[in-house]
């Protein structure tokens, strides 16, 4: 009967949690939208309800009745599944994150190492379709972003070495909890030089400016999705965007101190103790959302060697110099 | 593994490709990310410019002159008329020069936007593009103020002008050039500064000073070698030899040097407009003696079948002017380099043979030379720098 009753929970949560994604990636792209329109002197979505508040829901329905096109010359079965391989792996990332202190799917004790696995995962999907679209271009992205996004996992993993020897652990509720005593309630000051590999490492993780090579529209046209129209395109960009918030939610996790509030803030404005964690939460992860949507707009794009060298010449040196100045500190004291 | 069996990827970049400009096609033979052949196709926009004036009169031929370089077509017209006139031996009054003058700045300018928004988007700064669009707007607008139109204007006539400037638009241009110089400020601080960028440009799609006069480069693309040749300067036409303006030129010949040129020139466009509109004299905008349509009284007393016999020219004269066959070359400094029309004429009033000299054409041949043993990433570039449009490559 008991485990009835958890697989009820777990299932009702899941539905929960899942429905509160769905409608962030939804805001998402709005979002970005009306960041990067205001940005460049724009608008962004305004017909479509006041302000285009109502532009993705109209985007959705537009996406799923639109003709579903699978090119002739195509692989049949393994490009109906690239897109369902990406999106899975994106949503499973968020069984283990927590919103709040107990707020979780599954609390397991490798957290870490689950998203990172999981994550990995979705490159599958972008090789997938790159290789079976039957066309050259989707081919190059495809190859494109299965080096990029291998080398970069390398880097991404090796920055979080350094929260995890400070955290002695590798789960991500006890991550937080770990933070409480250290500077403004983060390993923010203490691993800053993780940080910037994490950070640089999840823009090109997740395939967005400055490093969007494998779909580099001016280039690859759009790369590894290039054939895929209709629903099929939208569960990549679903991906994407899922990818986004589960490095966000990674950052402020590892390195903001997830949902608890500064000290220094409590003091000096005692009423803001009693906002839920969940709020900080999610304002950590808009920021670093929007840090995505700000860089978009700013930056252009790197050369594919460049971005290579970056990644292995370096994010990992630093990011090894990083374990290594964690690692003696941690020795001593 | 059997290596034998391998051969290089060939991919077909264009005609329909969001970063050739128009109806560039390459084909690439890549191995990897890197390129080992190029072949540009041209052709796709051929329109048969040259061949279509032959069967024109000299004053008819204008508004095809407009369908070359779409981007700067004021700079077209005026090389054609400069063409004519010299042919004919018109002398153009003061005030028209500095009035053309005026619009074959805007038009640079105009154009260069364009190529900086074009550029920074294709090597993926996509912000540049729509702030570069929010000035063009502008100087759009003063084109449509003068000519009625915004890109093909068909402004200057063989010996003039069509329609004198106001009040209102000198105001207007001042104000707009008067801020100008902020403007290119700002775009240089979104991408002059930038790591990305830098790294992108420096180095990359370099031409030696040698080989790009071996290939006929002109314009930026030439002076960005560091080669100091500039038509303005060196056969002046129009008012260009009664203004004051430098010619920037680069030194490394790479992507960089060629962006820098083409950044300077806005600033030096400027500068000249607003000389010329300081020195702006009165006076006729059309020479007495230039040839004249004449049309009917009114548009609605047109038979339609007659209608190409009703609008020709009244130049009966010309023949007066051409006394043998002969032939004149006149160039001016287009956006992209040294506009050329040649043009053999035999005793009819309408040219026996027009050959436009269509510096997009010239620097689509470097292509090759630019993209081989580069970067797939970095053919998008170097199509950029060199800034070609295919509606004048093609003709």
């Amino acid at each position: 009967m008991d485990t009835l009753y958890l697989i009820a929970v777990t299932i009702i949560k899941t539905a929960i949690y899942f429905g509160l994604l769905m409608l962030h990636v939804a805001y998402a792209t709005y979002a970005e939208r009306k960041v990067i329109g205001h940005i460049q002197l724009r608008l962004g979505p305004m017909v479509v309800g006041p302000h285009g508040i109502l532009q993705p829901i109209a985007d959705i329905i537009k996406l799923i009745f639109k003709e579903d096109i699978i090119p002739s010359a195509v692989d049949r079965r393994i490009f109906t599944i690239a897109p369902l391989i990406s999106l899975t792996a994106a949503l499973s990332t968020f069984a283990v994150i927590p919103v709040s202190e107990g707020w979780v799917i599954s609390d397991i004790n490798v957290g870490i190492l689950y998203v990172l696995g999981i994550a990995g995962i979705g490159i599958y999907g972008i090789i997938f379709a790159g290789w079976s679209s039957n066309s050259k271009y989707a081919f190059l992205g495809g190859l494109r972003s299965a080096a990029q996004m291998i080398s970069y996992e390398v880097a991404l993993a090796m920055s979080l070495v350094g929260v995890i020897l400070m955290a002695e652990s590798f789960n991500l509720t006890e991550i937080v909890n770990k933070q409480a005593q250290y500077p403004m309630g983060m390993f923010l000051l203490p691993q800053i030089i993780g940080y910037f590999v994490f950070v640089v490492a999840m823009l090109a993780e997740t395939n967005r400016v400055p490093f969007d090579l494998p779909e580099a529209e001016t280039e690859l046209v759009a790369g590894y999705f290039v054939e895929y129209s209709g629903i099929r395109f939208s569960l990549f960009y679903l991906a994407e965007y899922l990818a986004m918030f589960c490095m966000s939610a990674l950052a402020t996790i590892c390195f903001w101190g997830g949902w608890t509030v500064p000290p220094f803030l409590v003091e000096i404005f005692p009423f803001i103790g009693i906002i839920p964690g969940v709020v900080w939460f999610l304002l950590k992860v808009y920021f670093h959302m929007f840090l995505f949507f700000w860089l978009r707009g700013t930056l252009p794009r790197y050369r594919y060697d460049q971005l290579m060298s970056i990644g292995w010449k370096v994010l990992i040196p630093l990011a090894l110099i990083n374990i290594v100045i964690t690692s003696i500190i941690k020795y001593y004291s | 593994m059997n290596l034998e069996n391998t051969k290089e990827l060939i991919i077909n970049m264009g005609p329909q490709h969001p970063a050739t400009h128009g109806v560039l096609r390459l084909v690439l033979e890549v191995e990897g990310e890197v390129i080992k052949r190029c072949i540009p196709y041209i052709g796709y926009l051929h329109r048969g410019v040259e061949k279509l004036s032959e069967d024109l009169t000299y004053v008819q031929s204008l508004p095809l002159t407009d369908r070359l370089d779409y981007l700067s077509s004021m700079v077209n017209n005026v090389g054609f008329c400069i063409a004519v006139e010299k042919l004919m031996g018109i002398e153009v009054p003061l005030r028209a020069k500095f009035i053309r003058t005026i619009l074959s700045e805007m038009a640079r300018i105009c154009s260069h936007l364009v190529w900086i928004a074009t550029h920074a988007l294709d090597i993926g700064a996509m912000t540049v593009f729509l702030y570069a669009m929010r000035d063009r707007e502008k100087l759009l607008e003063l084109f449509e103020m003068v000519t009625g139109a915004r890109l093909t204007v068909s402004y200057p006539r063989v010996g003039g002008v069509r329609c004198d400037i106001n009040e209102e638009f000198i105001n207007e241009l001042s104000d707009f050039i008067n801020k100008f110089p902020e403007r290119v400020e700002e775009y240089e601080t979104l991408i002059d500064k930038n790591r990305v960028w830098l790294k992108r440009t420096k180095g990359v799609g370099v031409i030696t000073a040698e080989e790009a006069i071996n290939w006929g480069l002109t314009g930026p693309t030439l002076r960005g070698s560091g080669v100091y040749y500039d038509v303005r300067k060196f056969f002046p036409y129009d008012a260009y030899d009664m203004v004051d303006f430098e010619v920037p030129i680069g030194k490394n010949g790479d992507i960089y040097d060629r962006y820098k040129c083409r950044m300077l020139e806005f600033r030096q466009s400027a500068r000249i407009i607003k000389q010329c509109i300081e020195k702006l004299p009165e006076g006729a905008i059309l020479a007495e003696e230039s040839p004249k349509i004449r049309m009917p009284s009114s548009p609605l007393k047109i038979d339609k079948n007659d209608i190409q016999f009703e609008i020709y020219v009244e130049d009966r004269n010309i023949e007066d002017f051409i006394k043998k066959f002969t032939d004149v070359y006149a160039s001016v400094e287009a956006p992209r380099g040294e506009l050329g029309f040649y043009i053999v004429c035999d005793d009819s009033a309408k040219p026996y043979r027009m050959r436009v000299r269509a510096p997009s054409f010239v620097h689509a041949g470097v292509l090759p030379k630019l993209c081989e043993g580069a970067l797939i990433a970095d053919v998008i570039a170097n199509i950029g720098s060199i800034d070609i449009v295919l509606g004048e490559c093609d003709r």
